[in-house]
């Protein structure tokens, strides 16, 4: 967008407080080379056209309809934070984990450091599905823990990975090996852990006509196929007694989580219903069918790889089958089936824009597409135009930001905020921020800082014998010290100037009002407390903004 | 002019096969290119440079540069020089040419991706290797001259080599197209 457009301001909001979201929590630890484009992602905020704000969660940060109000464009980027699930009895067991919160969990992201997998009770586990992130989890379990130590893998998971009893690990695909979602470097990987015994049933290998086509079709799939074969024939029959083994079991779908008798609520086993390939109408795609005959896997932990899903935000059309949000060519539509109903200014990339799949040059190519429509909409002058409506941008989030601040700042953990102590003024801490939201872009502030620019501006003539006129507010902080100390910036010219150019002030005002008649007033010896200047603190030509809250340093 | 623009660069052909013999064999000089590359990526390899050089000729050719004519997406040309045993990733961002390089040459991404426009120089080049392979199964829009940016080095042969970068994004997710999942 940088690139794309010259006058465009980015802001990136994150509700971590760190950048680079899955390259930091999704892609595996041994994949160091991968996580190189935050050397990229790095150099995009050097601009000065760009910001980070970490921290800030859409929903009880800041809304998404406040800030399409406060930015012309909103790009919604932020992935698939949830799994599909299976919905077969017994998916809530204990030692049952969606793949994603484990692969969070060895990366060290904040909501999952505290999962504790129970990786010592057992010696077996099963992870279902066979994409990269059900060999990405697999290998974490399998490979020597000396290896791993030396990758930046979560300290937390190292120690338990240490200790774990895992070893052998079965990876259970619906369809065979024709149709395995991974891809060649990560099944590569696996294959190649030292001193690990491969299973692989030759039986699974055998193709049908339909197979062949599908491969003649797929590079990909080919390759896969080819190294799922090689390391069926090759290395011993057996594995050697304490080796670690990984088995690939085919054309077989789950059909129930087996409670443990001993230890109930605890899992078990799965047990699994094989599996024959049907071809499915259409698509030419091959879909897996049950055949009714059942077999238990015996395990302790199951991790789940069946797919990550996208999660809605207030005020966000969904489309809940699909799991993404209705768009064209990012564009975000008003409701899935009308092309034409177009949410102005609002736009989606990534996962949410396709769905969880892809590496991040598929992400690159879909991140141009939304650039590309954005630009569009800018020249067609569809979007609110930046020159007849300014918006905020910046300066707002950071006064919202503040706000929330200074919520925090009353009031930490207790639900109940008590104002002023006269038994009036108590609010919960959501209600706070929504009075300090509203009362932020209220007139009335607006009436009062206006006001106090002026006073300021009187004492600065006064002051220095000059003859300046209060032109516009621009923004302000305040803090609340018995009344409140007002930093306000704010435009002045010069009265009778032949070329009326303003310049920017900013002053340091202290309104003192009459708020604890009781308590004596330390802070100022005014007499008149409303509306006291205390000083007037520089005049510049341009200021820098320093967050208060988070963001880059200026 | 076509004429000898062809004529030049038959002779860097020529020139260049004879060199070929001075060179280490390509199999090691190119494991060790991608060794470096794993590990200081974006870094100059001027590996012929060291090949068995005592003459005079060889520095000229350690300085020597080729032809490399990009196609970007809307099929406009640009033409650059490129020293020998530079990479074409090294080479397009030192000429500002739009070629994302998401791992910086370490193989772990396919955002490199660019199509050798004629066959006969793709057969010119080192076979990929499975790591490379690996990638390029990912890389959007693959054709049968398919090779990663970072993977190709300058050398003489090399000369007049045009490469296009991958139409990719005026396709992209058009008319129901479906990302392969991975």
């Amino acid at each position: 967008m940088l690139k794309a457009h010259q006058g465009a301001e980015v802001d990136i909001i994150d509700r971590l407080p760190t950048p680079f979201g899955l390259v930091r929590s999704g892609v595996a630890p041994d994949h160091p080379e991968t996580k190189i484009v935050t050397n990229q992602f790095s150099r995009v905020p050097q601009n000065e056209r760009c910001s980070f704000f970490g921290n800030v969660s859409i929903g009880s940060s800041v809304s998404l309809s406040e800030l399409r109000e406060m930015y012309h464009v909103v790009v919604l980027a932020y992935g698939a934070e949830s799994d599909r699930i299976l919905g077969i009895p017994g998916e809530d067991l204990a030692g049952t984990h969606s793949a994603r919160e484990f692969v969070w969990w060895y990366n060290g992201h904040p909501d999952c450091r505290n999962l504790a997998p129970d990786l010592k009770s057992t010696d077996t586990a099963v992870i279902l599905g066979q994409g990269n992130v059900a060999l990405d989890v697999a290998r974490i379990l399998l490979r020597p823990t000396m290896e791993l130590a030396t990758t930046d893998i979560s300290s937390h998971a190292l120690g338990a990975l240490e200790e774990s009893r895992i070893r052998k690990v079965y990876l259970v695909g619906r369809r065979g090996p024709v149709q395995a979602a991974c891809t060649a470097k990560e099944l590569r990987e696996v294959l190649g852990i030292k001193d690990l015994y491969i299973h692989i049933q030759e039986a699974d290998l055998l193709k049908t006509p339909t197979d062949e086509e599908e491969l003649k079709n797929s590079r990909i799939q080919r390759r896969v196929y080819e190294l799922l074969s090689k390391a069926a024939v090759s290395g011993h029959s057996h594995p050697s007694s304490g080796q670690r083994e990984l088995h690939f079991v085919f054309f077989r779908k789950p059909d129930r989580f087996i409670d443990s008798d001993d230890r109930s609520g605890h899992i078990a086993g799965v047990r699994v219903e094989k599996t024959m390939l049907k071809e499915s109408a259409g698509a030419g795609k091959q879909i897996a069918v049950g055949t009714g005959q059942f077999e238990d896997l015996e395990c302790g932990l199951v991790l789940k790889s069946i797919g990550y899903k996208s999660i809605p935000v207030d005020g966000l059309p969904f489309d809940h089958h699909k799991g993404i949000v209705p768009n064209a060519r990012g564009r975000v539509l008003s409701n899935t089936s009308d092309l034409t109903q177009l949410e102005e200014g609002l736009y989606v990339c990534g996962w949410l824009k396709r769905g969880p799949t892809g590496i991040i040059a598929t992400n690159l190519y879909c991140a141009e597409e939304t650039i590309a429509s954005i630009n569009e909409d800018i020249e067609k002058g569809v979007l609110a135009s930046t020159s007849n409506m300014p918006k905020p941008g910046r300066e707002g989030l950071l006064q919202l930001l503040e706000t929330i601040h200074r919520t925090e700042n009353y009031c930490s953990k207790d639900e109940r905020i008590v104002l002023f102590g006269d038994g009036h003024h108590e609010m919960t801490r959501k209600e706070h921020i929504q009075y300090l939201k509203q009362w932020m872009t209220s007139e009335e502030r607006l009436k009062n800082l206006n006001k106090l620019s002026d006073l300021a501006v009187k004492h600065y003539n006064e002051k220095s014998n000059s003859k300046y006129e209060f032109v516009k507010f621009v923004k302000a902080t305040v803090l609340p010290h018995r009344g409140f100390l007002y930093h306000i910036t704010f435009e002045a010219k010069e009265k009778d100037a032949v070329d009326g150019q303003s310049i920017t002030f900013q002053a340091k005002v202290y309104d003192g009002r009459k708020l604890w008649d009781t308590e004596p007033d330390r802070f100022l010896d005014s007499d008149d407390r409303s509306g006291h200047v205390a000083d007037v603190l520089f005049e510049k030509t341009m200021l820098k903004v320093t967050p208060t809250l988070c963001g880059k340093a200026n | 002019m076509f004429i000898t623009k062809f004529s030049r660069l038959g002779a860097h052909v020529i020139k260049g096969l004879r060199r070929g013999q001075l060179t280490s064999t390509p199999g090691t000089a190119y494991s060790s290119v991608f060794n470096n590359h794993s590990l200081q990526p974006l870094k100059h390899q001027f590996f012929s440079a060291t090949a068995g050089d005592k003459s005079q000729e060889g520095e000229d050719e350690a300085n020597k540069k080729i032809s490399v004519t990009f196609v970007d997406k809307d099929g406009e040309e640009k033409q650059i020089k490129v020293p020998i045993g530079m990479s074409m990733l090294e080479a397009a961002h030192e000429n500002d040419i739009e070629l994302e390089g998401a791992c910086e040459g370490s193989l772990a991404c396919s955002t490199c991706h660019v199509i050798v426009m004629d066959m006969e120089y793709y057969n010119k080049l080192e076979d990929p290797t499975d790591e490379e392979n690996d990638m390029l199964d990912l890389a959007f829009g693959l054709t049968d001259t398919s090779r990663l940016g970072c993977q190709v080095i300058a050398k003489p042969e090399l000369d007049g080599i045009h490469l296009a970068l991958p139409a990719a994004t005026r396709n992209f997710a058009v008319d129901g197209y479906k990302p392969k999942p991975h």
